[in-house]
């Protein structure tokens, strides 16, 4: 698709790395267009965090090129690359101050020293650090901690930030608000952004485009908005979201699942041969009369600001999400707004437009 | 009133449970093997002190009847003595100082790098100390003897390696372990080679480690007496191998006095090291899982 010359950005071109006789990053493709923010959302084993270190050099890949800007840095040690992490443990060396840490870059370069104390105090003042310029790792938080290391690697103005996992360990509160941090920090400097994780919701929450992995390959590359609602294939479909899955067939606006049939809104009739339905819990509608298949509420559970319903339907359970002020009778009526339909793991409805797996 | 309360801190009352039979026999015992531990540990200590101060002990007393600073002056007095003093304080830092040179680089190796037979080196390193030392010190003083190094201080500082070798190679090898690999990555990525790296947070976060190594080699060789009283005689008498002249000239109060100045070394380095080893600033800084 681009072959135009020197492309802005990092380009993960056809990259392959074998580690311990396996395969972990298997004729991987990525491109990162400039100012962007990915995330490689994977499962463990998946090869997100082996493609982010042969981005960062730490790994050579074994087949493959890796650029930047348009430059081939595949062959250049760590400390040539253009490129920035932030490590999952941060990484931060515990005899040095907050102000040594992130200084210690700039020194290596030998700016002068007036220099590498505005940039210092201005990149302390964007991560909101200022009055724990003199403190040592060990005294600050760990979510203190963690925006010293994203300092540490935004004084060197890299063209590629690279995160590793880097809410993991932070609590569940303070994740979210790191997470936020990190984005506007992100756009704010425009800087083109690798951001790995196995957590869906942060993915979805901060990436321009989230690029789902699975046995070293992309499985999708795509925003959010898309990667949620078109899932390309099974495995993205259950990784992201919640999902209700059926093997079934469909009709013209149905679809019939273990020999009940269920109105379904925007599908069409494709051929006899059992698929795989996927239905997100927020696109069941459920009725206490009107149109639909029966169903038996099972379960309720209460989260907050919805209510999540577990209910029988034919030899199948649906589980729908719904609006907490909802009544709801033993007996409901059930219907589809939406669905996704796979046929060998590969999207086949909606069809609009070809979803880029690139 | 006790102190605690004086400063104003009224100590929290606690209920202990009601002392049972089983309990106050394990305390019993306990303190029993303690106090036996602390008799046994500086019972010959106390012994030598006493020893190196008296003139005339008769045997049935258990306190000497005289006291006396004399075996103090004629220890201070014998040229040869004073001599011997001043070449363990030679010999022990050069020691030190060539063991590092030798075994970190390879205790560096032992830790960061993956060879074939590394865990078979770094298991035969223990071999020198695990047959008696006397019986290598033999057969090494053939070798010696062609090379022209018995009698020489190089030979004696050889001779002293061998024993520091072991510790000097293990201790800094885990202490290098210990510094976790993404510190040094970290570096790595903010721009510096492989070599500022290890000059600038491994060995810096590995320092204690090698610290601790290099004063146990320091009392190693500062104590070390067999190989160096067969390969440094009679040029290099270092104060452990004086001891066996000691011993059989003097009266055994001016050994006692000898052992004491052997000592002192060693406990002014030993408590120097307990607050390194204590200290674990090492481990708080890493957000390890």
């Amino acid at each position: 698709m681009n072959e135009s010359a020197a492309p802005a950005g990092l380009l993960v071109d056809h990259v392959s790395k074998d580690l311990g006789g396996r395969t972990i990053v298997d004729d991987m493709q990525l491109e990162v267009h400039a100012g962007e923010l990915t995330c490689l959302l994977g499962p463990s084993g998946c090869g997100k965090t082996t493609t982010l270190r042969m981005v960062g050099g730490f790994l050579q890949p074994d087949a493959g090129a890796i650029l930047i800007d348009g430059v081939d840095v595949s062959r250049l040690a760590p400390e040539k690359r253009p490129t920035a992490m932030v490590f999952q443990n941060y990484a931060l060396w515990p005899h040095m101050s907050v102000f040594k840490n992130v200084s210690f870059g700039l020194r290596l370069r030998r700016l002068p020293r007036r220099e590498i104390r505005e940039r210092v105090e201005q990149v302390l003042e964007l991560v909101g650090l200022m009055h724990h310029m003199n403190s040592y790792p060990a005294q600050i938080s760990g979510g203190e901690q963690q925006r010293v290391a994203l300092a540490r690697a935004l004084v060197l103005e890299p063209k590629v930030l690279l995160l590793d996992e880097p809410l993991s360990n932070l609590d569940a509160k303070l994740r979210v608000r790191v997470r936020e941090d990190i984005r506007e920090i992100q756009q704010r400097v425009g800087i083109t952004t690798v951001f790995v994780t196995h957590d869906q919701d942060e993915a979805l929450s901060i990436s321009d485009r989230i690029a789902v992995m699975s046995g070293g390959r992309v499985e999708q590359y795509a925003d959010p908005n898309t990667l949620y609602r078109e899932p390309a294939t099974h495995f993205v479909a259950s990784f992201v979201g919640a999902m209700n899955f059926y093997t079934g067939t469909v009709g013209d606006g149905s679809v019939e699942i273990g020999g009940v049939r269920v109105p379904c809104d925007g599908v069409s009739r494709n051929g006899t041969a059992p698929v795989e339905i996927g239905v997100r819990p927020e696109d069941v509608q459920v009725s206490s009369d009107g149109d639909g298949a029966e169903a038996r509420v099972l379960r309720e559970i209460p989260r907050g600001h919805y209510k999540e319903l577990v209910m029988q339907l034919g030899e199948g359970e649906v589980r729908a999400f719904v609006a907490p002020e909802v009544e709801t009778s033993e007996r409901q009526r059930v219907r589809f707004g939406r669905a996704v339909v796979y046929s060998d793991g590969v999207l086949q409805q909606p069809s609009g437009q070809p979803t880029d797996v690139r | 009133m006790s102190v605690v309360e004086q400063a104003g801190i009224v100590p929290i009352a606690r209920r202990r449970p009601r002392p049972t039979v089983r309990s106050v026999t394990v305390r019993a015992v306990g303190t029993v093997l303690v106090v036996a531990l602390l008799v046994f540990m500086v019972g010959p200590l106390i012994w030598l002190a006493l020893r190196a101060f008296s003139d005339i002990w008769p045997y049935p007393r258990f306190l000497p009847s005289d006291w006396t600073l004399k075996w103090w002056h004629s220890v201070f007095a014998d040229k040869s003595l004073g001599n011997s003093i001043k070449l363990s304080f030679e010999f022990a830092p050069v020691v030190t100082v060539a063991s590092a040179a030798i075994c970190l680089p390879a205790a560096y190796a032992f830790s960061r790098l993956n060879f074939p037979g590394r865990r078979f080196f770094l298991v035969s390193l223990f071999a020198t100390n695990a047959f008696p030392k006397i019986g290598l010190y033999i057969s090494m003083a053939g070798v010696f003897y062609t090379f022209n190094l018995m009698g020489t201080f190089l030979g004696v500082v050889f001779v002293q390696l061998i024993g520091t070798i072991v510790f000097m190679t293990w201790i800094p090898a885990a202490a290098f372990s210990s510094v976790p690999r993404s510190l040094e990555e970290a570096a790595r990525d903010a721009g510096a080679g492989p070599l500022r790296v290890f000059f600038r947070i491994t060995f810096p976060l590995a320092a204690p480690g090698i610290f601790v190594a290099m004063v146990l080699s320091f009392l190693y060789s500062f104590d070390e007496a067999q190989g160096t009283f067969l390969v440094g005689i009679p040029n290099y008498i270092t104060m452990p191998t004086e001891m066996y002249t000691l011993v059989l000239n003097y009266p055994e109060q001016a050994g006692a006095v000898f052992s004491i100045l052997l000592a002192v070394p060693s406990i002014i380095l030993m408590s120097l090291v307990r607050k390194h080893i204590m200290g674990g600033r090492l481990a708080e800084g890493f957000q390890l899982r």
